[in-house]
């Protein structure tokens, strides 16, 4: 089976083309370049390099957030897209899962974390058990020191992985101490190839209700829904 | 014998999800408009996030409609057309990588296309251009009057300074502590009282064909707020009559003027605001008496953003071998004269 994936929900931009779980190659850059200019121009390419032509692909799968919302909306349009209009199964997986998946070998907790501004961050608890990749807490938008008390609990080490971890170090140390492994460069990165493979593992999707998850609501609604239960309460 | 050109368009530069196909760039095949003004209602006005994410729930299932409509398949198409810009930025991304996502699935050419262009094209979906021919468009972003001498070439005579007619219209009506979208209460309000409150006209200076609505908004503010201070109440159906009068006398005069001045023998309206009651009866009354100049108004349902003016603008790109690649982006700032 032919795999596209794309992971257009970072810096790291990532297009693999799977043969099942065979790679058969992949495009990977991390640049503050811009995504929607740059993501069909970068499928094209790898595909023509890889001989695939576009009514060869038998899957399409995309990295659904969270991430940046715009970012996450580019890939999230061009997966449905493509599915839609090739015919072919769609699937999503969490771009944290992608993360954590560049620690594939890590024998206790990872948590993959995407930095959120103002002490927040982007993360989920993930564990490889007998080579599968499992979610062990739900992705979610958390106050970093209340993530790492929540972690505490947990018996063994966890390893932080992602480029924004070298942010948060501090945090991580002064709340967990030993308990903690901060990731080094090797696993800072989501990979495409980690992405399609996930993605072959994952539920086919219904193409036109798919959305990213973007865990957290849009700013107004946020405000409006607030404003709807004050008025509630107040009566 | 010319082979039949179709092409498909999609517009996501605002708040409506939409896709058409054309025939010949002057014949609507299919036609579907997602919108989501109810959804935005509540926020008082267009929230540019909230519009992203409906156009990522929408975009397939439009698409999937526009083709149902029309039975046809990708294969039958020669080419999938665009609004690149202008608009707002996260919603034109929408578009533009599905369009490129579809071309590349399909193999098929990607057309960049201005909004702008988008609208005076609706008009071709009425009536076969006749050039030189003078535009009027008027939207919620933009007031402008647009010459053309052929087409896919235009030249912008006169714009607004500073606020575009409709968002004037949208201000006035929260003044009036009218619903949003304000500009259809307005219109209709304006029909229900009379003209009794005396507000200024921008004519500008001698020659100009620019507009400027600024001072008419805060006008009708002031007026409001010095009659609550004195504690005379106004009738907010005659302040919406003046304030109308008022747009739509300056907007009949320059674009008479104008049409005059370049010898035009079309004038089309254009733009969400063209879907005004009292402007339409004002400009058929202004060129009922000038000869020689065929007024052309499209439809309500063409007036206000959809896809299928923008496969008509489009289908002139087509025809002049102008196409887009892969790395085509959305403009949220966009010159119709450069693009
Ligand atoms: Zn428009």
């Amino acid at each position: 089976m032919k795999v596209l994936a794309i992971d257009t929900t970072t810096y790291t931009l990532g297009v693999s083309l799977l043969e099942g779980e065979k790679l058969i190659g992949e495009y990977t850059t991390d640049l503050n370049k811009n995504h929607s200019l740059r993501v069909m121009p970068a499928v094209e390419a790898l595909m023509k390099e890889c001989g695939v032509e576009p009514a060869e692909l038998e899957k399409i799968v995309v990295a659904k957030g969270p991430g940046s919302y715009t970012g996450v909306r580019i890939g999230v349009t061009i997966a449905k897209t493509l599915a839609w209009s090739l015919k072919v199964p769609l699937s999503g997986v969490s771009s944290l899962a992608v993360l954590a998946a560049s620690a594939h070998f890590y024998p206790s907790y990872i948590s993959p974390i995407f930095d959120a501004r103002r002490g927040r961050v982007y993360t989920g608890l993930y564990k490889y058990e007998k080579g599968q990749l499992v979610t062990v807490k739900e992705d979610r938008n958390v106050l970093l020191t209340d993530w790492c008390h929540e972690l505490k609990e947990l018996p063994g080490e966890i390893l932080f992985v992602g480029k924004d971890v070298a942010l948060h170090k501090e945090t991580i140390r002064e709340e967990m101490n030993e308990q903690a492994v901060c990731g080094k460069e090797y696993t800072s990165y989501p990979r495409p190839y980690e992405l399609g493979i996930l993605g072959l593992q994952a539920p086919d999707e219904e193409i036109h209700s798919f959305v990213p998850n973007y865990i957290r609501l849009a700013e107004a609604e946020a405000k409006w829904l607030e404003k709807q239960a004050d008025e509630k309460r107040n009566g | 014998m010319k082979k039949d050109i179709y092409i498909l368009g999609l517009e996501t530069s605002c708040d409506e999800t939409a896709a058409a196909i054309i025939k010949n760039g002057r014949e609507i095949v299919s036609n579907v408009v997602a919108s989501q003004i109810e959804s935005h209602k509540r926020f008082g006005g267009v929230v540019p996030e909230i519009a992203s994410r409906h156009h990522v729930e929408q975009i397939t299932l439009v698409l999937e409609e526009t083709l149902k409509q029309a039975s046809m398949t990708f294969e039958d198409l020669n080419a999938i057309a665009v609004t690149k810009g202008p608009g707002l930025v996260g919603s034109l991304l929408i578009g533009v990588n599905t369009a490129k996502a579809l071309a590349f699935a399909h193999q098929l050419p990607v057309i960049g296309v201005h909004h702008i262009a988008g609208h005076i094209y609706a008009n071709r979906l009425i009536e076969e251009f006749t050039f030189p021919l003078l535009s009027l468009v008027v939207s919620g972003g933009h007031t402008e009057l647009v010459l053309m001498k052929e087409h896919g070439k235009f030249e912008v005579i006169g714009e607004t300074r500073d606020d575009a007619a409709g968002e004037a219209y949208d201000k006035v009506a929260r003044t009036l502590g009218l619903p949003y979208p304000g500009g259809p209460h307005i219109d209709r309000l304006a029909h229900e009282g009379e003209a009794t409150v005396d507000l200024p006209r921008a004519w500008l200076e001698e020659g100009s064909y620019d507009f400027s609505f600024s001072g008419l908004k805060s006008a009708v503010i002031n007026t409001l707020h010095n009659a609550k201070q004195r504690g005379i109440e106004i009738q907010p159906e005659n302040l919406a009559a003046s304030f109308q009068q008022s747009v739509i006398e300056v907007l009949t005069v320059k674009t008479v003027k104008a049409a005059k001045e370049f010898g035009v023998k079309q004038v089309l309206l254009a733009g969400g605001v063209a879907a005004n009651k009292g402007l339409r009866t004002s400009l058929e009354a202004a060129f009922s008496e000038t000869e020689g100049v065929q007024l052309i108004i499209p439809p309500l349902s063409l007036c206000t953003d959809n896809a299928a003016m923008i496969g008509a603008a489009g289908t002139i790109l087509y025809e002049k071998g102008i196409f887009e690649d892969l790395a085509m982006n959305g403009y949220p700032s966009l010159d119709i004269e450069q693009g």
